[in-house]
């Protein structure tokens, strides 16, 4: 599904290589992790491939089933199956969560050149996707994301996951700021969300989302590259053992 | 030659253009002679005037109007046309009494202009000119008084109880020279209640006033649409005194137009009284030149009173913006709540906006904020709309929108706020569409 060759990205405004000959293949159903130490460059990989401004590709590429994505606008990316849960998900004050999502929704539809969901099934869907994640009326009708609490913040991005049913999952440190129950909340969330047709690239410092999200591979990130990859016991060995063994077993 | 004798020349070669009206009653004569001194005494206001600095007023001042050429609006519907209201038309600056509806309601007695100018009905002869004279001082407001002398046309509104419907000021505009002076007189009657609505081009040039006393616990609401027409010019005043525990309440919503210059002279003279304005302007250079000017002045005069003024501005492709706002808080009024803000979103680096914020205080103990800013889209946001799949101008219109929402949430009544609304969401959409 999600295949990156070789990625060579810097930064746009300074000469700064952050990654440095990525390789990596997601299989459709799978369940991926990236784990490593600050300033590997998991968070830039998420960007780059969600096509956030401020970086370069200098070398390589990322398909998504087949199809470049780097040449893609963002908007083109996510209409074509692929999601970011953010890190950090962004307050627009003004816009309202309900407006966001079917304005997001339908959009992809229609990029898709499917017809709009009429508002009435919509209201139904959303009603229905939000109970299971505990996210209330009142969090639905708040402009996006402005006085949500860090637990809401990353349901609401699961939410929006859930509404937009996107083929490629990617989760950006999706378990920082949450508490346990939140943790437990928004895991259940995507592993609801797994499917045959859908994979997931779940990035995390910490082996703790990993018990509630299983993984099938787990890769290390150290300096721009993946240096090792493995099955779940690799998050384990993190765990038990801190980066600093494996990163000095690779070098 | 000399600032003054251009200055004088200038209203010199105006006023010539202009005609008194006549068979009026002595004391509207009157008024209108007061009020001709009264331009002659200031002169029309030039680049070097203080509260013109950023404005150029002379397509304002010169003796006959900049053409403007007919905009359709064939693919929009009329504005306020869903909502129940008491249509009274002008075309380019006279009153239409065939496509008006008839000025019988109950809760307010409704006549044209001319015509309480011919009778000496109490509350017009106390109420014309006299609040527009009220607001030049300490401020100068020249094409105000213009308009008290030489309007031609208008409304006299007085709420006696709650108002049945909105009354709802059609300006349609057919003649593309059209130089239309318009002066509206509402009076708001203690306890009473009433809701103006304007909306339209009036004219290639329009200059309006409009006259607002609010009694004690009298409600007035006023919304207004300044359409897409691109090259109309208009100046217009609201003048305004608020009685105790009353509530004034302005919202104005523009789009396009060559030069708009809207003064607002609030006084609040009653204790308790509530006043707010907001605007939001969407200009677009690229469709003619752009010029919108928020000019505002808050005296608060009595205890315990509130006001706001919240007004923002979104600008591209060479749009100018101009906001001047004051509050004026004078010895004795205490625990004055005052607070005013003005944004401005730069679409591009072609457009421009200037602030003028200014605060006045004379009591020790008020509350007085104010806030001036001016961005650019953010790009996290946009990125974040953008990333969920929402094209990059489909994003930028809804952050449009979410930015002119504080001002467009002033208007108290759901249904006007709605049709505001919908209305800048078509706009924007067609400009998508473009």
């Amino acid at each position: 599904m999600l295949e990156i060759k070789n990625l060579h990205v810097k930064l746009e405004d300074e000469d700064k290589q952050i990654l440095k000959g990525v390789d990596l293949t997601v299989e459709a159903g799978k369940v991926h992790a990236i784990m490593g130490p600050n300033g590997s460059g998991k968070s830039t990989l998420s960007y780059v491939l969600s096509g956030r401004d401020g970086y370069e590709v200098t070398e390589g590429e990322a398909t998504l089933d087949g199809e470049d994505i780097l040449e893609m606008e963002p908007e083109e990316r996510a209409a074509a199956g692929l999601f970011l849960a953010f890190q950090y998900p962004v307050e627009i004050p003004g816009v309202g969560n309900m407006t966001f999502l079917r304005t997001a929704l339908n959009a992809q539809r229609k990029a898709r050149g499917e017809d709009e969901i009429s508002a009435g099934d919509f209201l139904k869907l959303v009603r229905e996707k939000a109970k299971t994640l505990k996210i209330d009326a009142d969090m639905l009708k708040r402009p996006v994301n402005v006085g949500f609490s860090g637990g809401e913040k990353k349901r609401n991005e699961i939410l929006q996951m859930a509404m937009l049913e996107p083929s490629m999952c990617i989760l950006d440190e999706t378990d920082s700021g949450l508490d346990v129950d939140a943790m437990k909340l928004v895991s259940e969330g995507v592993n609801a969300l797994r499917d045959e047709g859908r994979a997931f690239l779940v990035i995390t410092h910490y082996q703790r989302l990993l018990d509630h999200i299983k993984p099938d591979v787990v890769h290390i990130m150290a300096d721009g590259r993946i240096v090792k990859t493995g099955g779940p016991e690799l998050a384990l060995e993190v765990e038990n053992n801190g980066y600093a063994d494996i990163l000095g077993e690779v070098a | 030659m000399a600032l003054a004798q251009v200055k004088q020349n200038t209203t010199d070669a105006r006023l010539d253009a202009l005609t008194l009206p006549e068979g009026e009653a002595g004391w509207a004569a009157e008024a209108r002679a007061d009020a001709l001194t009264r331009v002659r005494g200031m002169g029309l206001p030039g680049r070097r005037d203080e509260y013109w600095k950023f404005t150029n007023p002379e397509s304002l001042t010169q003796p006959v109007a900049p053409r403007a050429a007919i905009f359709k609006y064939e693919d929009e519907a009329p504005a306020f046309d869903q909502i129940e209201r008491l249509r009274i038309v002008f075309v380019d600056g006279v009153f239409d009494p065939a496509q008006s509806d008839d000025l019988a309601m109950d809760g307010v007695e409704i006549t044209r202009l001319s015509d309480a100018m011919a009778k000496d009905i109490h509350w017009v002869r106390d109420l014309y000119g006299v609040l527009e004279t009220r607001g030049q001082t300490p401020v100068a407001r020249p094409l105000a008084a213009l308009n008290t002398a030489f309007a031609t046309d208008g409304i006299a509104i007085r709420a006696t109880g709650k108002a049945a419907k909105p009354i709802h000021l059609i300006y349609l505009h057919e003649d593309e020279t059209s130089d239309a002076i318009l002066h509206h007189l509402v009076k708001v009657e203690e306890g009473a209640e009433v809701t103006v609505l304007e909306s339209g081009p009036a004219a290639a040039r329009f200059n309006k006033c409009m006259e607002v006393e609010v009694a004690d616990t009298g409600r007035f609401h006023h919304v207004r649409t300044q359409g897409r027409d691109h090259e109309r010019r208009a100046a217009t005043h609201v003048f305004s005194r608020l009685g105790q525990e009353s509530t004034y309440k302005s919202f104005t919503l523009t789009a396009n137009g060559v030069m708009t210059r809207n003064e607002h002279v609030i006084e609040m003279t009653g204790d308790d009284a509530v006043a707010h304005v907001a605007g939001a302007a969407m200009g677009d250079g690229a469709s003619g030149d752009f010029h919108h000017d928020d000019t505002v002045f808050i005296t608060h005069d009595a205890q315990r009173c509130e006001s706001r003024q919240v007004f923002k501005k979104v600008l591209r492709n060479g749009a100018e913006g101009v906001f001047q706002g004051k509050i004026l808080v004078k010895p004795d009024a205490q625990k004055t709540d005052g607070y005013q803000i003005s944004q401005a979103l730069l679409l591009d680096e072609d457009s421009s906006f200037q602030g003028k914020p200014e605060l006045e205080i004379y009591a020790d103990d008020v509350q007085c904020s104010h806030g001036s800013t001016t961005g650019a889209i953010d790009d996290t946001a946009l990125f974040y709309l953008r990333s969920r799949g929402v094209p990059e101008s489909r994003a930028t219109d809804l952050l449009v929108l979410a930015f002119l929402a504080e001002a467009i949430e002033e208007i108290e009544d759901e249904r006007l706020q709605d049709d505001i609304r919908t209305r800048l969401e078509n706009w924007l959409e067609r400009r998508r569409q473009g």
